[in-house]
């Protein structure tokens, strides 16, 4: 009882931090979606990695590490360490240049324009949020499967808050914070959500540390000693290929709507510099003791029926009551922190790319544009919410979209570092890319439906030398060459798409790209001649 | 000799990068760092030191300074023709 009511506690006062910013608010998109481009340095750190952590880093993480063992954190966090603010570096400050130059508020909105193009930019509009909007339900499903976790009395079945009322509670409180304070609320909320949620892992660590008998390294040299559990210290079962192809995925970050839109918020340039620094440290703090609880969960608690919910089942035995709940709301803050960031790009979206565009604004002004995005908000989480309940046992279906949707996002950024850095990049290239892109993901999602884990579909040769060129993985993901992942041809052909067919069709006008690549630093206004004489 | 400060930058996050794929820790777990970390976790997590020490170099030595003189948008201004009016 003890932790739900921490939990309920901490959902009030977001829900509080909302209705605080609804106040402080104007009736203008550019404070609605971007909090009129004033996030200050800490709080743009805060809110940037709160954007990008979802429960995965915390769930997800330490329940991969209980199946395939410490690699788990060389595969997705110690690559994210590196690639992610290294394209915060080169792309997301660019971004935020332009935006504050031409007024772009979305990725698309920059894409229109640089490219002098309007359907085409469409098509990357409703590529783009269908990939995010799995992301968004699977938000809301695991906020409710999180909060029957942690509200389930030891010993019983029935938790004291159902599956059904978890989603509701999530769905309600991101909707209310994002309905009344728009970027603003969602970034003030972030700062206790961040700060939650970096704390988490050494709290849980140092827990349960002290509740095991004979120290953590007795348990890891009885994991490694044991053939059946050495795989779990090692790498000795992760293929090389996939690791590296996994060093690939980090460039889906850039490329989520929600990410690029943050940029844009940020006061000033400067901001990004002690993101940059600080982004590999968050992801240390968060990921290292997650993945390392996760393995030592094989030693401690043996075989569990959810290997996601280890670190919880952890936590209830090893942790007091209270505490149990502070880090429940810590999780709950990784869930909720992505699921309004998302909610609130799909609003800008839509907004900005869809009903602005489309005459939106010259028929019902700014504020019918704020009107808009609220509605948006209310109708796109309820209907989240909807699919969430009705969707659970298909919840694997959504799981395997954010996969592809990483994949997707991934094979999108050399659209944008196109759009960024080559002159001769053309609309027709970001078509091609796209259209690839999306290709590629139906391709996947048909031969994955079609085959079952295991299945090879090509292979070269036979026995041991036998080349598997396209074949099912054991976890069911499509692979290449003997274990490359599907981002690496999806990356490489999509920037393949965008060089040649930009090459094979015309540049954009002179002054669009004197527009975008003359020199951004303004030139001091020249002395009359006269006065020159004089100061000579 | 301006291109040698950009081609030192490339080639440290080259290296950096490369140092990624420790195929050397692959199959081993010790000795154990701190007397409880495998080593290969370890080795990561040294890694997104390096990686956090990398960036502090970037954005010690590249920048972008010229951003941070970007004019905001003023929608009063006469913007470039809209390609889709």
């Amino acid at each position: 009882m003890i932790p739900v009511l921490i939990i309920l506690l901490y959902l009030a006062v977001v829900a509080l931090v909302g209705g605080v910013a609804f106040r402080r608010g104007k009736s203008n998109t550019e404070d609605f979606f971007l909090a009129n481009r004033s996030v200050g340095e800490m709080v743009f750190f805060l809110s940037l990695f709160a954007t990008n952590m979802t429960a995965f880093a915390i769930l997800g993480s330490s329940g991969q590490a209980y199946r395939q063992g410490i690699g788990i954190y060389g595969l997705m966090a110690s690559s994210s360490g590196l690639v992610i603010p290294l394209t915060i570096f080169l792309i997301g400050t660019r971004l935020w240049a332009l935006g504050k130059r031409f007024g772009h508020q979305t990725q698309v909105a920059f894409f229109r324009d640089r490219w002098e193009c309007d359907r085409i930019g469409t098509v990357i509009f409703a590529v783009s949020a269908l990939m995010l909007v799995p992301y968004m339900i699977i938000s809301i499903m695991g906020g409710g499967t999180v909060l029957a976790h942690i509200s389930d009395v030891r010993g019983t079945s029935a938790p004291f808050i159902p599956y059904w009322l978890g989603c509701a509670i999530v769905a309600l409180v991101v909707t209310l914070g994002v309905f009344l304070g728009g970027m603003r609320g969602t970034v003030w909320v972030n700062i206790l959500q961040t700060t939650l949620f970096l704390c988490f892992g050494l709290v849980a660590v140092l827990t349960i540390s002290h509740a095991l008998p004979g120290g953590f390294g007795e348990y890891v040299s009885k994991l490694g000693g044991d053939p059946q559990t050495r795989f779990l210290v090692t790498r000795e079962r992760m293929p090389p290929q996939a690791f590296w192809s996994y060093t690939l995925i980090p460039l889906s970050s850039i490329m989520f709507p929600h990410m690029a839109i943050m940029c844009f918020s940020a006061r000033r340039v400067t901001a990004f510099k002690r993101t940059v620094i600080l982004y590999p440290l968050a992801i240390l703090l968060i990921w290292l003791p997650c993945v390392f609880l996760g393995v030592l969960g094989v030693a401690t608690l043996g075989k569990v029926g959810d290997p996601d919910g280890i670190l919880l089942l952890m936590l209830e035995k090893y942790a007091p009551e209270w505490l149990a709940g502070i880090l429940g709301a810590g999780i709950i803050s990784a869930v909720m922190g992505s699921d309004a960031h998302q909610v609130l790009a799909l609003s800008t979206m839509f907004t900005k790319d869809v009903y602005q565009h489309y005459g939106g604004r010259e028929r019902y002004g700014e504020k019918g544009a704020v009107y808009f995005a609220r509605a948006f908000i209310v109708v796109i989480t309820l209907a989240a919410y909807v699919v969430a309940l009705e969707l659970k046992a298909k919840q694997g279906i959504f799981e395997i979209a954010i996969r592809y949707a990483f994949s997707g996002f991934a094979a999108l950024a050399p659209v944008m570092v196109a759009a960024l850095f080559w002159k001769r990049s053309t609309k027709w290239g970001a078509l091609a890319s796209t259209l690839f892109t999306a290709g590629c993901l139906i391709c996947f999602a048909l031969l994955q439906h079609y085959h079952r884990p295991g299945d090879v579909i090509w292979q070269i040769g036979h026995g041991k030398e036998a080349i598997k060129v396209l074949f099912i993985n054991p976890r069911g993901d499509v692979s290449f060459w003997n274990g490359f992942m599907t981002v690496v041809p999806m990356v490489f052909g999509s920037a393949f798409c965008m060089l040649a067919f930009s090459l094979l069709t015309r540049a954009p006008s002179r002054q669009t790209i004197e527009k975008y690549f003359s020199s951004k630093r303004p030139q001091p206004t020249p002395l009359p001649a006269a006065l020159a004489h004089t100061s000579s | 000799m301006r291109w040698i400060k950009p081609a030192l930058l490339t080639l440290l996050v080259a290296v950096v990068y490369v140092l990624h794929q420790d195929f050397w820790n692959w199959r081993k777990f010790e000795p154990l760092v701190l007397g409880f970390l495998p080593v290969g976790l370890a080795y990561h997590a040294g890694y997104s030191l390096l990686a956090s020490a990398t960036m502090a170099v970037l954005v010690k030595f590249a920048w972008p300074v010229h951003l941070e003189d970007t004019l905001p948008y003023d929608p009063k201004k006469p913007g470039p023709p809209d390609p889709h009016s």
